[in-house]
């Protein structure tokens, strides 16, 4: 009793504490474990900061207590000493023994360290896990898990969760060996459970009969939590459908069990609809029809709402069944009752879109039902009806008319919808409208005070002013398709979210950093991929250059997929440029190209002309890749520059030695991405003393070899004399193609389709000039800029590039104005070659 | 992890606060009393999120249970840890009211002080709290027995504890199975499902390693196939050799019941907890023998008239009897008065439930019954037409509708005299009425 009351007035009073803390280190050493386990616990509640560096020897000793009992209880007591000061843990070494206490005999204390552990993880100060889990300790981890209570489980595999493996191979053994507990009858460990083996299956391979077992082994224990008490059946439909949208294949058959009871609390209602929507095929539509009609007629208006919404996402998704959801919708709207016959409109409006000039003989049931309209959604969807099929609607005009009355009580949304159906209107038949169009016109113009209604009133007016025929085309154009699927979590979210199953984020199926505050929320969980995996494998073995399996894989294939246009036939400008360089630079020895060399005056117009038209892209400055004592003499400067769409590569030769060098030839390794010389080197003798520049086009589909870092050039140069080798780095702007532009609606969706791992940042430094300059800059250099916005003054650019292996890189650039540091980020779904890529931005930017 | 929990009466008073971390607040007692208890909606989920803190509730015979957390946590654990508190206070204290729950606030918060701690559920077995967690004054234990309460609670086998010792070796098995149903007016079957559990009730000696066999479907084959390579027959469907199996969808065990061995042998083996226990939890879905028909008529004859007629049909062995047979035939909100005529059984319209009731003592095997009635309506103006709830029925037979079997329950005790031929058995079978409706 003495430590209940202690335990509740501590934290509230401050005043007497010598006492206590006597009492409680002295309890420590009680010859009774409770008493002794009683005291550890009771420490960890005294918030008192001095008080607590008192603890630290009881508190150890504890952790090495004998009893099982004694331990476990000083494991979470470490977790509360974290909560109050965590340096205190860091320096004392309690993470070690907490460490330590997961070999422990005893499962009890091990799953107690590993929530405190896990807890500790994901409050640490900096964000990085403290104390790392590795696969011995995961052993340990699976072995006692078949032993603790089911919280201590439920510990386990979250811990698990957060755990990633070496390879497949890990990953499968982890697989089935949790497997069992999917017939626990705690619904925790299931979904527990269930989460880690959702993350896992992320890792082998799809086809693997693993994921095919797994996945028909996840579907009864799901099904089964269905029979669970309502409050835990809202946990796992919340899950449920995480999954569904995640692996639709796993509970595609097991439709029925979701179908509503009578008696269902309401929550468990509204979520079994929204997963019956999502697993309705053509299978199995016309039971979930049959099902979703007799919701229609229920008591609850959201439930009747959803169910009436869902009939229509039915037709929408199974074409076949249109015809019967159409019916069914009419027979619904026939009731009279009044939220039903509004959400039906509003569903037969998508249905309209989606399979136009199909169903049109029902609008004059609808236009029955004009005046029971009263939610602006309804009345806006009624509008558009009409506006839409007004040459079939005899009175079209008398109906919109009957809403112009009103016109400025409406919502905002009926008012657009009432604009663009009268302007509709009036472009089908123009002879007996001009009134009304005027008058609405007029309306949105002149006496509203919304910027939207009066915009878009301002540019109809101009449209129909200037050129009607023009604004026939705008107005009635085809529209875009609507989507099948409604409602899905974006694909980067769900991912996220798989890692949360169970946990409160996929009940609210928002991020934790949604509703936790401060450091509590943890990091960013993101599934695994194979690709990082295979990566990851290819790293630890002892073969410098990695197997075709790894990320070359990638590049390969991808090669393979689309081979970069070959670079456009030499127009006349390209010959000349090509020479110019020679002819600038050389002089007297043969020209790269024939052409160029009798030409000259030609050649030095191409010049002009070439940099008038078309200003060159960054060259770097030659760097000294041979030095003449390692080239017995020959002396090798260079550098890259892209003209005209092909890559070159620029060297000066010198030659420092006594005699004079002749046969020059080069040939360069297989490399990441496959650079080849196109023609030989056009080097003759050189003299001693006396030096050549040469021009080498270099072509970009030879074979490939992935090189570290990834823009190596490995390059062989032969005379006379000998063989020599040297390395050089490509910059990557060389390599970046004419037609790297997306389309910007392209590349907002690439973006949120490219998942979060895949994003690296990076800071440049020394940023000058505005993001104008910077933009123009880019744009030479084949970066170019699909959209510039400015953000609480900082000016953010979106940028595409593709590489000539196809790779697109997406990238956003954060500038703020008299800042020289800039934000650079990065999403590609090769994000290996990022860092050669930032590495080009800085020389651009520099340049 | 959990901050904390709280206990409501109806009225939205406090009668538990137990805090078990201090980033709740002392306003999220009153936070959730306000927005939930009091809110003027009906609850629309069991998860309520107030100024980033989250509740958990679950609602019991007028008594709220909350829990509070400003964490990520593990939604279904916090969920299925509510539930394992009210029953660690059922078995306490029996029912859960006001009354029991002020009546013993103490033990309560010395439970909650154990189950959970800064938040994380420990052992919360009610047969081993009980050894330690008692409402009699403490007697001083002996250093042996404090080791022994210590290492059963944290212990491998937390849920027996060792030397108990009994005269008679006798245990129960109660096969229970609720028969779910929907069935469309035409008679058509729209789900069915059984959830079945085996409710174990244990009183033997020492620490008894026991074996259950069930006719699984998976299991018999696979024995079909083993006697089929020794005797030579390649009939191997159990169905055909004249044993019913059952196909079993899905089962869940207690946790004594060795998984990673059911995983691998499909074998159930565990030491049990001395006493009752649910020893595993089943779902099928195949071959469901329907115990009875309800074949629903309803006319309704002008505005202010309604015709019933609800046909019974019992369908199972004659010899057989079920009982506790009740039929819900539910009626308009506007019902003024109902004539009942039936063959069997009593009925009576009650008011206050908006239903006829229907009750038949017992009912033999392929048997058939109805009930007529005549309802008349009170002519209203709402336009709101009736919903129809479905007929719902309740009733309990003898036997498992799933076609569940036991094979055979084994106990092995190598340390104690005793085999498994002196351990008396007792199995029952009960089949029960879930949510078995039928729509009209």
């Amino acid at each position: 009793m003495f430590f209940v009351v202690l335990m509740s007035s501590i934290p509230y009073n401050n005043g007497w504490k010598d006492l206590p803390t006597y009492q409680l280190v002295k309890d420590c050493e009680d010859s009774n474990p409770l008493i002794r386990a009683l005291a550890v616990r009771t420490m960890g509640c005294i918030r008192v900061d001095k008080i607590t560096e008192y603890l630290c020897e009881p508190l150890r000793k504890c952790l090495k207590d004998e009893d099982p009992y004694v331990r476990k209880t000083a494991a979470v007591c470490v977790a509360k000493l974290y909560d109050i000061s965590s340096s205190m843990v860091e320096d004392q070494g309690f993470l070690d023994q907490l460490k330590d206490l997961l070999s422990d005999s005893n499962p009890m204390v091990v799953a107690n360290a590993v929530a405190a552990l896990s807890e500790i993880n994901e409050a640490s100060v900096s964000g990085r896990p403290l104390v790392e889990m590795n696969a011995p300790t995961i052993n340990k981890l699976l072995t006692a898990l078949n032993e603790c209570t089911e919280w201590g489980q439920v510990f386990i595999l979250d811990a698990l969760s957060n755990y990633s493996p070496r390879d497949a191979r890990e990953a499968h053994s982890i697989c089935e060996r949790i497997t069992p507990r999917l017939a626990h009858a705690n619904a925790a460990v299931v979904l527990s459970a269930v989460k880690v083996l959702m993350k896992l299956m992320e890792m082998v391979s799809a086809d693997t009969e693993l994921v095919s077992t797994l996945s028909r082994k996840l579907a009864p224990p799901l099904v089964t939590l269905l029979s669970a008490e309502p409050e835990v059946q809202y946990v796992a439909l919340r899950n449920i459908n995480l999954v569904v949208q995640k692996r639709p294949d796993i509970l595609k058959h097991e439709m029925k069990v979701f179908f509503v009871k009578y008696n269902d609390p309401i929550y468990v209602k509204l979520e079994k609809l929204d997963i019956m929507i999502r697993l309705a095929s053509q299978a199995n539509i016309a039971q979930v029809l049959g099902e979703l009609k007799e919701y229609a007629t229920e008591v609850d208006v959201d439930f009747v709402r959803k169910a009436v919404r869902a009939i229509g996402r039915c037709a929408i998704k199974v074409e076949p069944s249109a015809e019967r959801c159409v019916s069914t919708l009419l027979e619904l709207i026939q009731t009279k009752v009044n939220y039903v016959v509004q959400e039906a409109i509003v569903v037969i409006k998508d249905i309209f879109r989606k399979y136009p000039n199909k169903y049109e003989s029902i609008i004059s049931t609808l236009c029955e039902n004009l005046d029971t309209l009263d939610e602006p959604e309804a009345r806006a969807s009624m509008v558009w009806i009409v506006g839409e099929y007004a040459e079939r609607i005899d009175n079209a005009d008398e109906l919109l008319d009957s809403f112009l009355e009103g016109f400025h009580d409406e919502n905002a949304q009926v008012q657009l919808q009432l604009l663009t159906a009268v302007v509709k209107l009036f472009l089908k038949r123009p002879a007996d409208t001009q009134e009304l169009v005027q008058h609405v016109l007029s309306l949105a113009t002149q006496d509203s005070d919304n910027p939207d209604l009066r915009d878009r009133g301002f540019i109809y007016w101009r449209l129909l002013s200037t050129d009607p025929a023009a604004a026939k085309e705008v107005v009635l154009a085809d529209k875009p398709l609507i989507s099948e699927e409604t409602d899905l979590l974006e694909p980067t979210l769900l991912d996220e979210l798989i890692c949360h199953i169970s946990s409160l984020a996929s009940v609210y199926h928002k991020p934790p950093t949604a509703f936790v505050e401060g450091r509590g929320a943890g990091v960013r969980k993101s599934l695994p991929s194979r690709g990082v995996v295979a990566e990851e494998t290819s790293t630890q073995q002892p073969t410098v250059i990695p197997n075709q399996e790894s990320l070359i894989g990638d590049l390969l294939s991808m090669d393979i997929g689309g081979p970069p246009p070959a670079p456009a036939p030499s127009s006349n400008v390209d010959l000349l440029a090509g020479g110019l360089d020679v002819l600038l630079g050389g002089g007297p020895e043969p020209g790269a190209s024939a052409a160029a060399v009798p030409g000259g005056a030609s050649g030095l117009l191409g010049d002009i002309f070439a940099v008038s038209a078309a200003p060159a892209s960054y060259v770097p400055p030659k760097q000294c890749w041979l030095p003449a004592d390692k080239g017995k003499g020959l002396e090798i400067w260079g550098t890259f520059s892209r003209q005209n769409g092909q890559p070159r590569m620029e060297m000066t030769f010198t030659n420092k030695a006594m005699q004079p060098m002749t046969g020059f030839a080069i040939q360069l390794n297989k490399n990441s991405f496959g650079v080849y010389p196109v023609g030989g080197l056009a080097v003759g003798a050189v003299g001693a003393g006396a030096g050549a520049e040469a021009a080498l086009p270099l072509a970009t589909h030879g074979p490939v070899q992935r090189m570290d870092p990834l823009n190596n050039l490995q390059v062989a140069i032969k005379n006379n004399i000998d063989v020599f080798y040297f390395a050089c780095l490509i910059p990557a702007h060389i390599l970046f193609t004419e037609d790297g532009q997306l389309d910007k609606r392209v590349f907002l969706t690439t973006w949120k389709e490219i998942p979060a791992a895949n994003e690296v940042q990076h800071t440049l430094s020394n940023v000058v000039g505005t993001a104008d300059s910077i933009a123009q800059k880019m744009t030479l250099n084949n970066i170019f800029t699909i959209a510039k916005r400015n953000v609480e003054g900082q000016d953010m650019l979106y940028q595409s590039l593709k590489l000539t292996n196809n790779i697109w890189v997406l990238l956003e650039l954060k500038l703020q104005p008299g800042n020289p540091e800039a934000t650079l980020s990065l999403k590609s779904r090769t994000v290996e070659v990022a860092t050669c890529i930032f590495q080009a931005y800085e020389a651009i930017i520099k340049s | 992890m959990i901050g904390g929990l709280f206990v409501y009466n109806h009225k939205g008073e406090v009668l538990i606060s137990r805090v078990y971390r201090d980033d709740i607040g002392r306003n999220a007692v009153d936070a959730f009393r306000v927005n939930v208890i009091h809110a003027r909606q009906q609850v629309r989920s069991p998860v309520t999120n107030i100024a980033r803190t989250s509740f958990f509730h679950i609602k019991r015979a007028n008594i709220w249970l909350a829990a509070v957390t400003k964490q990520n946590v593990n939604a279904a654990m916090v969920f299925e840890f509510l539930l394992k508190i009210i029953d660690v206070m059922q078995s306490y204290f029996g029912k859960i009211s006001e009354e029991n729950i002020k009546n013993n606030f103490v033990l309560i918060y010395e439970l909650l002080d154990e189950i959970l701690d800064f938040g994380y559920p420990q052992n919360s077995d009610t047969g081993v709290l009980k050894t330690f967690i008692t409402q009699q004054g403490i007697k001083s234990a002996s250093k042996e027995e404090q080791a022994q309460i210590t290492s059963q609670v944290t212990g491998q086998i937390g849920w027996r504890r060792e030397g108990i010792k009994y005269r008679r070796n006798e245990l129960f098995l109660d096969v229970l199975e609720y028969v779910n149903l929907l069935m469309s007016p035409q008679g058509q079957v729209l789900s069915a499902h059984v959830a079945g559990k085996v409710v174990m009730k244990s009183y033997l000696s020492g620490m008894p390693e026991c074996k259950f066999g069930i006719n699984d479907k998976i299991v018999m084959e696979a024995k079909g196939k083993g006697n089929g390579g020794i005797s030579g027959n390649t009939d191997s469907d159990p169905a055909r050799s004249g044993k019913p199996v059952v196909v079993i969808d899905d089962c869940q065990f207690h946790q004594c019941v060795k998984l990673s061995k059911f995983e691998t042998e499909h074998s159930i083996s565990f030491i049990p907890p001395d006493g009752e226990f649910e020893l595993m939890r089943y779902r099928t879905t195949k071959d469901i023998s329907l115990p009875f028909r309800v074949i629903p008529l309803v006319r309704e004859v002008g505005r202010t008239k309604m015709e019933v007629k609800v046909v019974l049909k019992s369908n199972f062995k004659p010899s057989l009897l079920g009982q506790k047979i009740e039929v819900k035939i539910p009626t308009p909100l506007n019902t003024s008065g109902v004539q009942l005529i039936c063959l069997k059984g009593k009925a009576k319209y009650k008011a206050s439930e908006n239903a006829i009731v229907w009750k038949i003592k017992r009912m033999a095997g392929m048997k058939e019954t109805q009930l007529s009635a005549e309802i008349e309506l009170l002519e209203t103006d709402t336009k709101k037409k009736w919903t129809r709830p479905p007929i719902s029925m309740g009733f309990e037979v003898p036997f498992a509708p799933s076609g569940f079997k036991v094979r055979y329950l084994k106990v092995f005790e190598p340390k104690l005299n005793y085999s498994d031929h002196d351990v008396i058995k007792w199995v029952r079978y009960i089949g029960r009425s879930g949510l078995y409706e039928t729509r009209c």
